[in-house]
């Protein structure tokens, strides 16, 4: 080998045991479970022992009500829990950036929703929602109005989850945003105060703008994790009443532990990872195309 | 447009006093230059005018309005900061046009006028590109372009020129000047460029440790500077400064020191009699110096030739002294010439206050 080629290879020659422990840790249960997807495999048996049925699994998918209205309320979730999140979180993040004595306590009260263990997220929930001894219940008691059934109605239980997921991770958009925001420039925000901007018109005109990288990525990342909520709706409602908040993660979970379909449930998490992967690649686009912007006006640079 | 008064402004940073007491008033139509060394508070007026920092005490008036505790948009002005502050992600254009855009003017009336500007500022190739794809000069010009562009009462300028090259700078200068005589706005422009200060100003103040320490017209400045920091601040090359004492001898008052003696007017004698046997400041532009027989024997050390002048460093009194003279062919260093002294142009200074006698 020449000195020449070897100088070249020697960056991927460090790269080797990194791309290695990846491609093992990340490939390996991916293949793993597309291959599992194959399968009409019983928790009972060990993989080798499951029959090949081929797509099988997926057309069985397509053809299931449950799982079409499942998927249904997933999407629904995640597009009502993000865009409630997104507005509170970049509202009060344009709220709270003063400095105003105080307001670095208030910071920090605000992200402790999010440093709560999931499951307890779900507990605190539910005795809350509890239909004669929950907080909420009592209150509207003892102001003379009737208990709403918080979790044992259909819509009022999607309503139920949805705020029980806005209060735990409005802060985390919160906090990003509030990031975002103290390190815009700030003589550009002064240059529009002497422009003639209202308070008004510098969030929609300047900061906005100059925060939006930071705000799409952020809308992604929940958007992402919004898709996997699992344990907060299994101990609130357990996807119930009916399917009317059973998400796909818990359909998920359903379908291996209690139908032991291991099968079904590969298909099912493959579908999910695929929604997931558009999302990602979204982001990437995102990312390419403000690259390419820069690229081609600097190539127009070079020619001028 | 109206007058812009400056009435005991004060300026505290936490217990950090910046500026202490601050009376300016600048007439309508003005041009007023701030200057002064780094650190001495330019910005910070600048910025309590604009409305940008808050205002420990004191007023700003702009005519019988006082706008002290109003919102920047409320105090009808225009400003170039010192940093640019261009908004990174709209294009040149959109800069430009922004405070207009928020004032709902028409699209074809403001695309003429930051057509308009940008040519006198030669940005037109450049109007469809975003800040970052700029040079520091350019952004510099778009800052400057987003103020030229509004038809505010007041316009501030925070060293819109201190980025450009020599040659583009004297050519913005002369835009601005040109400018300022054919619209007649309040403008009120910082600098550290004495050139810049001269050439602009209808009236330049001078400012150190948030004081003023003189405000008036550049020839005012430059012929009766009011104290030592003053005189030695204003004027290129600076001003020469030696230690001598008064003197008088067979009627007349001289200044006298190591190896000198320059007659005074006698104009000049009466206010100097409480000063005679005391030492003094005594400064001298290298300008005043003249070439000719019978003056003083100075040594040239070091000859810098500009073309039409040269300036020539020299000692006198036992302190290096710079000279500028008229020339045509350079001196050479080593020689030694003869140089004279009128009494009128010497300025004297008390050796405590600093101040102008
Ligand atoms: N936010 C601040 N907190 C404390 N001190 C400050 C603050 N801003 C400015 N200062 C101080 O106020 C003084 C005046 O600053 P200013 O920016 O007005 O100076 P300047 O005359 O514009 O200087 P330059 O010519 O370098 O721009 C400086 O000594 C500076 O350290
Ligand atoms: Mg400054």
């Amino acid at each position: 080998m020449s000195i020449a080629s070897t100088n070249r290879m020697t960056p991927y020659l460090f790269l080797a045991p990194a791309g290695l422990v990846l491609a093992f840790a990340l490939f390996y249960p991916i293949c793993y479970m597309i291959y599992a997807s194959f399968l009409d495999w019983n928790p009972s048996q060990r993989i080798g022992e499951a029959e090949f049925v081929g797509l099988r699994n997926y057309f069985k998918l397509f053809g299931d009500d449950a799982f079409r209205e499942s998927m249904g309320v997933t999407l629904k979730f995640a597009a009502v829990v993000v865009t409630i999140e997104m507005f509170l979180g970049v509202g009060l993040a344009l709220l709270l950036d003063r400095n105003i004595r105080g307001m670095s306590v208030l910071r920090t009260l605000f992200i402790l929703p999010m440093m709560i263990a999931p499951i307890v997220v779900g507990l605190m929930w539910r005795y809350m929602y509890h239909p004669t001894v929950g907080i909420f219940n009592k209150t509207l008691k003892s102001w003379g109005f009737d208990g709403i059934p918080w979790l044992s109605d259909g819509s009022w239980a999607f309503a139920s989850v949805v705020i029980a997921d806005v209060w735990q991770w409005t802060p985390f958009i919160f906090i990003l945003s509030l990031a975002a925001l103290q390190s815009l420039p700030a003589s550009a925000i002064e240059a529009s105060k002497i422009d003639g901007a209202s308070d008004w018109q510098q969030i929609i005109y300047i900061k906005l703008p100059l925060m939006l990288p930071v705000l799409i990525v952020t809308l992604l990342l929940r958007l992402i994790d919004s898709f996997k909520v699992l344990e907060v709706i299994l101990v609130m409602t357990n996807g119930g009443p009916g399917l009317s908040t059973e998400i796909l993660s818990l359909r998920i979970n359903r379908t291996a532990s209690e139908f032991r379909e291991l099968g079904e449930a590969a298909a099912m998490s493959n579908l999910l990872l695929i929604v997931l992967l558009i999302l990602t690649f979204t982001m990437f686009i995102y990312n390419k195309a403000q690259d390419a912007r820069a690229a081609r006006l600097r190539a127009v640079e070079e020619e001028a | 447009m109206p007058d812009i008064r400056l009435q005991n402004l004060r300026k505290d940073y936490g217990a950090v006093n910046v500026i202490e007491n601050l009376n300016l008033d600048m007439a309508d139509g003005e041009f007023t230059v701030l200057v002064g060394p780094s650190g001495c508070g330019k910005s910070t007026t600048l910025r309590m005018i604009a409305g940008l920092e808050s205002v420990t005490g004191g007023q700003i008036m702009i005519g019988d309005r006082d706008v002290s505790r109003l919102e920047p948009k409320e105090r009808d002005l225009a400003m170039v900061f010192q940093d640019y502050a261009l908004y990174p992600h709209m294009n040149v254009a959109k800069n430009m046009s922004f405070a207009l855009r928020l004032a709902r003017m028409n699209k074809a009336d403001i695309e003429t006028r930051v057509k308009e500007v940008a040519a006198t500022l030669d940005l037109t190739a450049y109007l469809d590109r975003k800040p970052a794809e700029l040079s520091g000069g350019q952004r510099q010009r778009v800052a400057m372009g987003r103020a030229l562009v509004r038809d505010a009462g007041t316009f501030l300028f925070d060293e819109p020129l201190s980025n450009l090259d020599a040659k583009l700078r004297g050519q913005m200068r002369a835009e601005l000047a040109l400018m300022s005589q054919r619209i007649k706005k309040n403008m009120i422009y910082v600098t550290h460029d004495q050139v810049e200060a001269m050439t602009l100003g209808d009236k330049i103040v001078v400012m150190k440790f948030g004081e003023i320490m003189q405000a008036g017209t550049p020839e005012e400045l430059y012929r009766n500077p009011s104290n030592k920091f003053v005189a030695g601040f204003i004027g290129s090359p600076t001003m020469n400064f030696l230690t001598a004492e008064l003197v008088e001898e067979g009627g007349t008052l001289s200044a006298k020191g190591d190896g000198f003696a320059i007659p005074l007017p006698d104009a000049r004698k009466s206010s100097l009699q409480v000063h005679k046997d005391r030492q003094i400041h005594l400064g001298i532009r290298p300008s005043s110096f003249a070439e000719g027989p019978g003056g003083l024997k100075m040594p040239v050390i070091l000859s810098e030739y500009i073309g039409a002048q040269s300036v020539l460093i020299s000692e006198l009194g036992g302190e290096r002294v710079a000279i500028e003279v008229n020339t045509v062919v350079p001196i050479r260093a080593g020689e030694a010439r003869e140089f004279t002294v009128q009494g009128d142009e010497v300025h004297l200074f008390d050796p405590k206050t600093e101040a102008a006698l």
